[in-house]
């Protein structure tokens, strides 16, 4: 069995759990777990998007 | 003179104790990512770190991903062992089933390593915080 995902999908399931991962054992309390894996998702998502538009723009 | 010696002195921070869960919780973790979290009660945070990482590793797998050996050979193979080497038993169990033998042939299957090799790493992360509740440096 194989899985062929496109490239903003695998980039969207990186960022998901590696931020659930980041968020549970770089802070303490369940709200700053759960604000800090917002910010590390937003900035992973947000960072391969902004390149990708940056790369795009250097084609043009 | 007997002062500035005194001053001088540092305080010496009192020695952590070594419990049995201190050193049982991250080699639990590190063969089961979350395990080591789940035998310390923290419920929630041990089955997020398995979903998470074992997710992780097994999309890699099925993108066709290439597990790195201990070959020696070329340094990034090193650095990809040592990566896949932190998934613990799924990296046993994928080395035992002859899995991950892909050639990275096409994108996906490039990104599928990286995912397996990210799956270990954030697995090192996880036995570290397991290791910080067990001494009690994390609640």
């Amino acid at each position: 069995m194989t899985i062929q995902l496109t490239h903003f999908s695998a980039a969207f399931v990186f960022a998901l759990f590696a931020s659930i991962v980041f968020g549970i054992t770089h802070r303490e309390t369940t709200r700053d777990m759960l604000r800090y894996g917002v910010y590390c998702f937003a900035m992973f998502l947000g960072g391969a998007l902004v390149a990708g538009w940056a790369m795009w723009l250097v084609r043009r | 003179m007997a002062n500035q010696t005194t001053a001088k002195t540092k305080v010496a921070e009192p020695a952590q104790p070594v419990s049995m869960m201190s050193v049982i919780a991250p080699a639990v973790g590190w063969l089961i990512p979350g395990a080591g979290h789940i035998i310390q009660k923290r419920w929630i945070r041990g089955a997020l770190l398995l979903v998470s990482i074992g997710t992780l590793f097994v999309l890699g797998l099925l993108m066709q991903g290439h597990i790195y050996k201990a070959n020696g050979g070329d340094i990034l193979d090193i650095l990809g062992f040592i990566g896949d080497l932190g998934a613990g038993g799924m990296y046993i169990v994928t080395l035992a089933v002859n899995g991950g033998q892909g050639a990275i042939a096409f994108a996906i299957a490039d990104y599928g390593t990286k995912f397996m090799i990210v799956a270990g790493l954030l697995n090192f992360i996880a036995v570290a915080d397991a290791y910080h509740i067990a001494i009690g440096k994390k609640q």
